[in-house]
This record gives C-alpha cells, structure tokens and sequence, in this order.
C-alpha cells in the first residue's frame, strides 16, 4: 500500500462524515406528536369520546376517511354506525372538523413527524377549520 | 325409410325443437325481468318553465345563489371562469333550432342552462379515472378525488357544462360555506343537482329560489309534479339528435312573445 497514513486518515474522517447524522444524535429521541385536542367544541363535551375508540382513530383513520370518501362520494351513503351503534354523518365539513379545529396542533403534529404531506385540506378546509387562518 | 315413417320423425323433431325453443325464451324472459329489477328505481329532471324568466336577472340571481352555495369562485377571468348554471343566447342554447322567423323577444331572449345530467353520459364514457360517474338516480357527479384534470370530459361535453380550475379557487370565493369542501386547482366541476341537499330532503337551491320557474323532480315517477307539467306542455331537450338523452326540459308555453 502507497502512503497508507494518507489513506487510513481520510478513510477514518469520510466514514465519520457519513456517520455524523447517527453519531451527533445518538442517545437525543426527539419529541414524539402530541396531537393536542384542546378545542372549544371538544371542551364543551360532557364525554370526551371521538366516533370510535382512540386506538382504532390513530390506527385506522386514514382507511375510514377513505371509506367514507368511497361510501359519501360514489355511492351516497351519509351516514356511519360505529361501533357503538351510534350514527354520524360522513362528512369532514360537517363532523371531524367541527371538533378538530386545530389543524395545526392536531394533524399537522403527527403528519409533519412522520412526513406525512397530504393535501384535503386544500377542499376540506371548512372556515371553522385551523386551515383558514393559513 | 317409408314415406310415414319419414313424416313421424319429422314431426317429432319439429315438437321437440319447438320445446327446446320455447324453454330457451322463457330462460331469456327471465333474465330480461332479472336486469329491469337493477334498473334505477328514480330519475331526478328538471323542468325549466321559459315562460317564467322575466329577464337576464332572474337568471343571475338563481346562479348567484347557486354559486354561493357550492362554494363557486367568481375569478373574474374569462378563460378562467367557473360556471354551474348560467345564460346562454337562444342561438347557443337550442342551436339546431335555427330559423329566421323566431320573433326577436326568442331570438334575443337569455335562457338558463346548466348540466344536463344525461341518461347516456359522453363525459362519463370518456374519463380515464372514472372520476366522473352516472348515480343510480341518474345524476352524472363528479369524485374531485380521482380527477386528474385531462378535460377530456369538457371536450365530450356537448354543452359546455364542465369548468376546469386553472388556478385555486379559493382565494375566489368571497364566503365560503363551511359545510361543503371546494374544489381544488387541476380538476374539473360542473353541477351537481345539489345532491347534497337531495340526500338531507331539500330541492337543489336553483329550484328553491327560482319561484317555480324551475322544477325538480322524479321522471320515472308519473304522478311527479313535473311529469304532470311535462305532460300537458310543449317541451324542448337542449341537442336530443346526439343521443345524450338529457334530464333538463325546457317547458315552451307560447306566451315566451309576451314575456
């Protein structure tokens, strides 16, 4: 091997220049979402409960919105039991919405963690929606 | 082979190819009775009494309404316009319908018109995406969702019934209704008979504040208030000899001269 100072050195400092983003925050967990659910349509409930559990929300919301997009849309059907046997209008406008207000606390700090970039609020904005303000 | 015996044969063939026949027809029969079951039950029309449009501002003041409504923008743009149901000359709005003799009160009049909603769709049969699609009860309607914006619809579209959005209708629309979303920059809208309000029992807002110029409807339902109109007038369908088969009548009582 010719020179193998030169050599081992800039080995050394390019696998640390690749490595930097690990090595810099090794042990710094960054703060996980806090959705924040501090809203005055969600105050104002006696029981604070979303149409399904919260587990099944944070799981399953995007595979319900879609199915009430496929139901609402193409098909006509408005309304939704849940589990409970309770009936709810699908609609963002009209349900989700008029609770989550705050699109900036509550989507937005889940999906910016996990760079989740989706775009209905660019029609389901609702003026009662934290969207407007934008 | 004797002669009888031929005969015999001949006759047995014909009755049993007869029986054969006859099950065969009853099985078409059935199928045929199978399919008018899945046939829709409803077909909402609508029924515009020309004699009742005074003016181009009752006109106006019905889209306005429309238009704030379902979230329309007014851009203030003519190749960027966004329209639902507006005016349209007699030449634009019944073209085949050409003659010199019209008096000049038709030939000048402003007639509303808006979608169709045709029973045979060109616009549906044409999007790639089936974003555009034909309800049971006869509304073509739109799922934003799925529209990729190719316009292939607004080239189809016989009556120029469809409006692209060229830019994000949303900074256009001076109040917006917070219970319906708006559309999108890149997709294609057009009416949607308010199907919204269909489902919630109320007449689309056209009907509703047209003072029954403009009346809405089953077609299918022959004691429906408009089957009852449309069976004691003169009507016109906008471009019937293209096969679209549309929904909106226009009701002509012969009065139009004086109006």
């Amino acid at each position: 091997m010719y020179n193998p100072g030169k050599i081992i050195t800039i080995l050394v400092l390019f696998v640390l220049l690749i490595t930097a983003p690990i090595l810099l925050n090794i042990g710094k967990a960054s703060e996980p979402p806090a959705p924040s659910l501090d809203t005055a349509a969600i105050e104002q409930l006696d029981e604070k409960q979303c149409i399904e559990s919260k587990e099944f929300m944070r799981t399953h919301h995007p595979q319900l919105l879609s199915d009430w997009r496929q139901q609402a849309v193409r098909e006509g059907e408005t309304e939704y039991i849940s589990s409970s046997g309770a009936a709810w209008e699908m609609s963002l406008e009209n349900n989700c919405l008029q609770c989550h207000s705050n699109r900036s606390e509550f989507c937005d700090s889940c999906h910016t963690y996990t760079a989740v970039e989706l775009y209905c609020w660019d029609c389901h904005d609702g003026t009662k929606g934290a969207g407007a303000a934008k | 082979m004797n002669r009888r015996n031929f005969i015999k044969i001949m006759a047995g063939a014909a009755v049993g190819g007869a029986a054969i026949y006859k099950g065969l027809d009853s099985f078409g029969a059935e199928a045929a009775a199978g399919e008018a079951q899945t046939l829709p039950a409803k077909h909402w029309g609508m029924v515009i009494d020309v004699s009742k449009f005074q003016g181009t501002e009752d006109i106006k003041q019905i889209a306005a309404a429309c238009h704030q409504y379902n979230n329309v923008p007014d851009i203030g743009k003519a190749d960027h316009e966004i329209k639902w149901i507006w005016q349209e000359d007699f030449e634009h709005t019944f073209a085949e319908l050409e003659s010199e003799y019209f008096s000049e009160k038709i030939k000048k009049m402003q007639y509303p018109v808006l979608c169709n909603h045709c029973e045979n769709p060109p616009c549906v049969r044409v999007c790639p995406t089936q974003a555009t699609f034909k309800r049971a009860d006869g509304i073509v309607n739109m799922d934003y969702h799925r529209c990729i914006g190719c316009r292939f619809c607004m080239a189809a579209c016989p009556f120029g019934a469809r409006s692209f959005n060229f830019v994000d209708p949303r900074p256009h629309i001076e109040k917006v209704n917070p219970e319906l979303p708006t559309r999108t920059k890149g997709v294609v809208e057009k009416c949607t008979f308010c199907v919204d309000r269909l489902e919630k029992g109320e007449m689309p807002v056209c009907a509703e504040v047209s003072k029954g110029a403009i009346l809405f409807g089953d077609l299918n339902d022959p004691d429906s208030e408009i089957r009852k109109v449309l069976g004691e007038s003169f009507f016109i369908r906008r471009k019937v000899e293209l096969g679209t088969g549309p929904s909106v009548y226009y009701v002509i009582r012969g009065g139009e001269a004086s109006a």
